[in-house]
């Protein structure tokens, strides 16, 4: 479980998040829609503890990362895949390479024992024998089902998606959903799912928030206009 | 930033790089393939400019030596020359300009690219990962490129001094070994072990600390090479002053 207490952030005079509160219960996916530019990313960045915040704490199973140093952080991350808006795939690295990492550095699983999890993960994520392929080689939305694939790389928990589908063509956008669900489904990850695309946050979401001018609110239903106004 | 704080800030960086733990399971192969692009990747522009530094240096010394000393002090002073001074500031020099630089230009756009973030996420502690191998390879790999460097600057002055200066290799060799001082070599590899470090601390502190995009990135690498060299000249002063003065 998840808690977001009262988080505040500001940069300078620009006031991002405004005592945002949430909770993130254990396999669930919390969608957070918000236009562009409100501080949807910051706030996952926050939660992570990539970024400091102003006031406020986020609390993993009962332990706040504001709280603690950074080797117990470190502890609580291997708990968590993050998909970034830009993918930051290491771009140096093949996606077999890619996905390896993680389990390289954290396990002590021999290299045939990696290929085997990395074989696996590129089945779940359908992108079977495209191991030896390197992201400047990859269309925009196969570098967004290998971020998912190296997000998933430690078996985490949880799982947090920064705008997944956005700029992907409908068919795309359908299998990185249906992975989304499949993955929460029948692999009991939980997480948080930022998006601007009502499709997908219908799909996906089973709490759905909306981030705006700083402020959290949560949504009965989407509407259009809820969105809009 | 003024300049105490980013001095502080700079070294804060450099130990904060080394002493962490090393994971020396993992972080050996990425250390290797530093030593490997850095020591063998720079050999041949090393080796050019060892060659000329060893002709210019016979031309030179002997344009101001021949005629009023026995011959064979040739090889004594560009023994001495490429020994304590030329050989580890040109190599540092060269080194710097070619990975401090490029050092600066990978992590700088892994920086931008939110690659680093990337590894934070995934518990991997980027110094780690990233600056730990840069220092420790440049460490290993910069003497021993100096020590090439050195050896082939004397091996080109010996031989223009034995063929275009009438001073043969046996009278050379005699000045060269005979005075030799054990000091003079390695006080020069102890410079070149201070200059590795240079060269790797900034190459990695101004690319981690690059905000921004491509503009800063190409700022960031320019920043890495002037940085370390100026260092490399401070340094290679201040090792002087404790060896040789
Ligand atoms: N490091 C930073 N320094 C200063 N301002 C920042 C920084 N990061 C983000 N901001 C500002 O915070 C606000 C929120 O940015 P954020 O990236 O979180 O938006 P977003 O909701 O993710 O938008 P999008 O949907 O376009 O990704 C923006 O106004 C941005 O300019
Ligand atoms: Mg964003």
């Amino acid at each position: 479980m998840i808690e977001v207490k009262n988080v505040s952030k500001k940069f300078d005079s620009l006031i991002v998040l405004d005592n945002v509160s949430f909770n993130v219960g254990d396999a669930r996916l919390i969608v957070i829609l918000g236009p562009s530019g409100t501080g949807k990313t910051v706030l996952l960045k926050a939660i992570l503890g990539l970024m400091s915040v102003d006031s406020g704490e986020v609390l993993f199973d009962g332990k706040s990362i504001q709280a603690i140093d950074e080797s117990e952080i470190y502890e609580i991350r291997k708990n968590i895949g993050f998909v970034f808006q830009s993918t930051a795939l290491f771009d140096s690295m093949n996606v077999l390479d890619n996905i390896a990492l993680p389990i390289i550095e954290h396990t002590s699983a021999s290299t045939s024992e990696v290929k085997d999890k990395v074989t696996q993960i590129l089945e779940i994520i359908g992108m079977s024998g495209k191991e030896k392929l390197y992201p400047r080689s990859l269309s925009g939305g196969m570098k967004r089902l290998v971020a998912v694939g190296r997000a998933l790389a430690l078996d985490p928990k949880y799982l947090f998606y920064d705008e997944p589908t956005t700029g992907l063509d409908p068919i795309m956008r359908d299998r990185v959903v249906k992975l989304i669900i499949d993955l929460k489904k029948n692999h009991a990850k939980s997480g948080i799912v930022v998006t601007h695309d009502l499709d997908t946050a219908k799909a996906v979401g089973d709490e759905i928030y909306m981030l705006k001018r700083g402020k959290i609110s949560k949504l009965k239903q989407i509407r259009k206009e809820v969105y809009n106004g | 930033m003024n300049l105490f704080s980013l001095i502080g800030d700079f070294s804060t960086f450099f130990f904060r790089s080394l002493f962490i733990s090393w994971k020396i399971r993992t972080t050996k192969w990425r250390i290797l393939e530093q030593v490997y692009y850095i020591g063998i990747g720079s050999l041949p522009i090393i080796i050019i400019i060892a060659i000329f530094t060893g002709l210019v240096s016979i031309v030179q010394t002997s344009y101001q030596l021949i005629g009023t000393v026995p011959r064979y002090i040739l090889g004594t002073t560009l023994g001495r020359m490429v020994m304590i001074e030329l050989g580890p500031i040109l190599t540092a020099l060269m080194v710097s300009g070619r990975c401090a630089s490029s050092m600066a230009a990978e992590i700088g756009t892994m920086r931008v690219t939110e690659q680093i973030d990337a590894l934070e996420i995934m518990a991997i502690d980027p110094y780690r990962f990233l600056n730990l191998p840069r220092i420790i390879g440049i460490f290993i790999a910069l003497p021993i490129l100096t020590v090439i460097s050195e050896f082939v600057a004397l091996i080109c002055g010996a031989v223009y001094a034995h063929y275009f200066l009438n001073v043969p290799f046996s009278v050379f060799n005699y000045g060269l070994t005979h005075y030799f001082y054990a000091k003079d070599f390695f006080g020069g590899l102890v410079k070149s072990l201070f200059f590795a470090l240079v060269i790797a601390a900034s190459g990695c502190y101004f690319g981690f600390k690059v905000k921004g995009g491509a503009k800063e990135v190409g700022k960031a690498t320019t920043y890495a090479v002037v940085t370390a060299s100026i260092l490399i000249l401070v340094l290679d002063f201040l090792v002087a002053l404790v060896i040789f003065g």
